[in-house]
């Protein structure tokens, strides 16, 4: 797994400028076990993941048992072990858009890029995921591709979007 | 800053704000951020820059306006027109007809597509005509980015109030006349909770702000927090006054970045201005807030199991007694409300308890916000008395079903609450009438379904729901709902006979009468609707299956 950590950078763990904020996060909250969600959240927007060099450097200084880490990390859906695609296609599944055809846009893409929710295409571009419910229900069905919301989406329009 | 400074700035503002002869406020909820309405804000502050009409007209960005589908929207005040579906390269000429010429541009005034003749003044469509906003009032007419804004509309009087003229007692004396009750679903008298927290001595004690909104197809207090931070802030402070808690903390969903964003910006304003910190006012109160984010888990809106996630543990539930109210966050009593609860605390406050009780029912008091989505005509967020039937909010506010289909059920509660069909849409909607139904009001989302919607599969999409959500911790519903689904499954898929459909009953019942919380408790109710108000597509799905062995 430390391959995972110095893989874009050639560096170790240590060197990694990215763990310099993870360490912020630490340091702020006085290294209480009880920020432990609060400093996952920070490492994965850090990395897109949460590589297990990085978790194990967490359980460290805020001196927690792993299982006890492990288990919470298992615990929400947020949190991910395993690197993601380049880019994300969160498809929202909440009731609006569950009645507003959600499974159709879901359908689409698995027909166009083979891969269903919590899956990642062979080449690592795209992952694709389903939320409870982004809370924009009154644009059903809604998308969202990295960090751009799209509402009412046609299943039609899934290709030409996830076209990077 | 003390009470007459607070209220010198608040003229202040008042008086700046007529040196404008109009407000443009560019609605910046979720819904019109990602119908592009950022494009929107830009271009109207380059036009009215490039018209030289800065000093005469201000621009702002502002929180939900209600009819999220018809985005981006724009309301221009004092005379309250909004305008729909408005792009970057639309906003010159609305500029020219509307507030140079002063004639209203008609062709793009809110729900132009659905009305003979559309409103100038929004206030008298249907849509609003039929709403009452007491904790949506500032939301779409102030910037929720200034804390300055939320001054200019009264905002913090209330604490001012508390502090400096009132008590403790009083506050939750008022609270209590108020008969105001927990929005989040349950709808415990908030009252008499805060009583019982103000009640436990200990040296430490805690004021938690529920706002995992983690039901589908709600989006209220996701809109509240984006677009008036400081009303639900305000609310938080007047707890910890209140039942004598020094620190808060706010729970927000990690699907939420804005309402976070908007959130810790609000807790930075109110800190700079002594709203928040020691000694706040010049009193010897002292409280301070701090925001945790979840991390997707259902289970964590219930608030045993928020609280084990704010310790930074696994968000399971424990056995209540004790309550958090005795003992929460780390053994300390700990007040939790959810952020609609929280939204109401000043108007209480400020207009005092008889008068927020006049509202609503007898038994259930004030107003409700409802996120209205699904097959509607207009699908966005209202606020309505307690007491408003479903047929007048689905066919009035909502204008009824697009398409010529019919109407077939309203979806309330999420995945905790049930399907109410058409023969009860004149039932007023308040925490007991929905009961009866075998539905809950939940934190207020409200999903309505036509014809196309196959009842059996609506059950199963929730438990789908609930086996993915079940936290694991207790039988009934780790075992029970996975059960539940795999029979709903049989059912759908045409494979299913009697005897199935008898079991899964049963079994619905069991899991209700034994969880250990109330994702389990309440996990049946979508399958239990269903089944009281829809049998037919049951029986229909087992017809097919008894075609299909012949």
């Amino acid at each position: 797994m430390t391959q995972a950590v110095a893989d874009k950078k050639g560096g170790d763990v240590k060197a990694d400028p990215r763990l310099k904020l993870i360490n912020a996060a630490i340091k702020k909250n006085k290294s209480q076990p009880d920020a432990l969600i609060q400093v996952l959240h920070v490492a994965q927007n850090m990395y897109g993941y949460l590589p297990m060099d990085v978790v194990r450097h967490i359980t460290h200084a805020l001196r927690l048992p792993p299982s006890r880490v492990y288990g919470v990390i298992t615990f929400y859906h947020f949190f991910n072990l395993n690197k993601q695609g380049d880019h994300t296609c969160m498809v929202c599944t909440g009731t609006a858009c569950y009645v507003k055809g959600a499974q159709a846009v879901l359908d689409a893409i698995a027909d166009r890029f083979g891969i269903r929710p919590g899956e990642v295409t062979a080449d690592e571009s795209l992952g694709l995921q389903t939320a409870r419910c982004l809370g924009a229900c009154g644009l059903a069905p809604a998308v969202v591709i990295d960090d751009r919301v799209l509402g009412k989406v046609a299943p039609e329009q899934m290709e030409k979007e996830l076209t990077f | 800053m003390n009470t007459n400074e607070l209220k010198e700035l608040s003229e202040k503002i008042v008086e700046e704000g007529k040196a404008f002869k109009k407000k443009v406020c560019v609605c910046c909820g979720a819904g019109c951020l990602s119908s592009g309405s950022e494009a929107v804000l830009e271009s109207m502050k380059q036009t009215i820059k490039d018209k030289g009409l800065e000093s005469t007209v201000q621009v702002i960005p502002s929180g939900c306006m209600g009819p999220c589908n018809q985005g981006p929207l724009v309301k221009i005040l004092p005379e309250e027109t909004i305008y729909e579906k408005l792009d970057g390269d639309a906003v010159e000429a609305l500029v020219d007809d509307h507030i140079v010429k002063d004639t209203p541009q008609e062709d793009k005034l809110l729900f132009s597509e659905y009305r003979d003749k559309p409103f100038v003044d929004s206030r008298e469509d249907p849509f609003f005509k039929r709403q009452k906003r007491i904790v949506l009032e500032n939301c779409g007419r102030i910037n929720p980015e200034s804390i300055e804004d939320y001054i200019g509309v009264n905002g913090y009087q209330a604490l001012a109030y508390a502090l400096h003229r009132s008590s403790p007692e009083h506050i939750i004396g008022e609270i209590k006349l108020s008969r105001l009750r927990g929005r989040g679903g349950a709808g415990y008298p908030t009252g008499f909770k805060w009583e019982t927290v103000y009640r436990h001595v200990a040296d430490q004690k805690y004021v938690v702000c529920n706002a995992d909104e983690g039901d589908p197809g709600a989006f209220m207090d996701r809109s509240i927090l984006e677009g008036d931070p400081h009303r639900v802030l305000e609310g938080m402070i007047l707890a910890g006054y209140a039942i004598g808690a020094t620190q808060g903390y706010a729970y927000i969903r990690g699907e939420y970045p804005a309402a976070i964003k908007r959130f810790e910006e609000a807790l930075k304003q109110a800190r700079k201005k002594g709203f928040l910190g020691r000694s706040i006012m010049g009193s010897d109160f002292s409280f301070d807030v701090e925001i945790r984010i979840g991390a997707g888990a259902f289970v964590c809106g219930e608030e045993t199991a928020l609280l084990a996630s704010i310790e930074g543990k696994r968000g399971t539930p424990r056995p209540r007694p004790p309550y958090p109210a005795e003992s929460g966050l780390w053994g300390k009593p700990t007040l939790i409300n959810n952020v609609e609860t929280f939204a109401n605390i000043a108007p209480i406050v400020i207009s005092g308890g008889t008068a927020f009780g006049e509202v609503g029912t007898p038994k259930s008091a004030g107003t409700k916000v409802f996120a209205l989505a699904g097959k509607v005509q207009i699908s966005g967020l209202i606020e309505v008395p307690m007491g408003t039937n479903l047929r007048d909010i689905i066919f009035e506010i909502g204008g009824g079903i697009p398409g010529g289909h019919k109407f077939k059920a309203a979806q309330t509660g999420g995945p905790s609450g049930g399907c109410i069909p058409e023969q009860h849409l004149d039932h007023p909607v308040d925490y007991e009438s929905l009961q009866e139904l075998g539905s809950i009001m939940g934190s207020g989302g409200l999903i309505v379904m036509d014809e196309t919607s196959d009842m059996v599969d609506v059950a199963r999409y929730f438990m789908e729901f609930c086996v993915d959500e079940s936290c694991g911790k207790c039988i009934p519903c780790r075992v029970g709902t996975k059960q539940m689904f795999d029979l709903l499954t049989k059912i759908y898929e045409g494979r299913a006979t009697d005897i199935d459909l008898a079991t899964l009953e049963q079994l619905a019942h069991v899991v209700k009468d034994t969880s250990l919380c109330g994702l389990g408790m309440s996990a049946p109710n979508p399958l239990l609707s269903t089944l009281r108000f829809f049998k037919e597509d049951y029986i229909q799905h087992l017809k097919d299956s008894a075609l299909a062995n012949v």
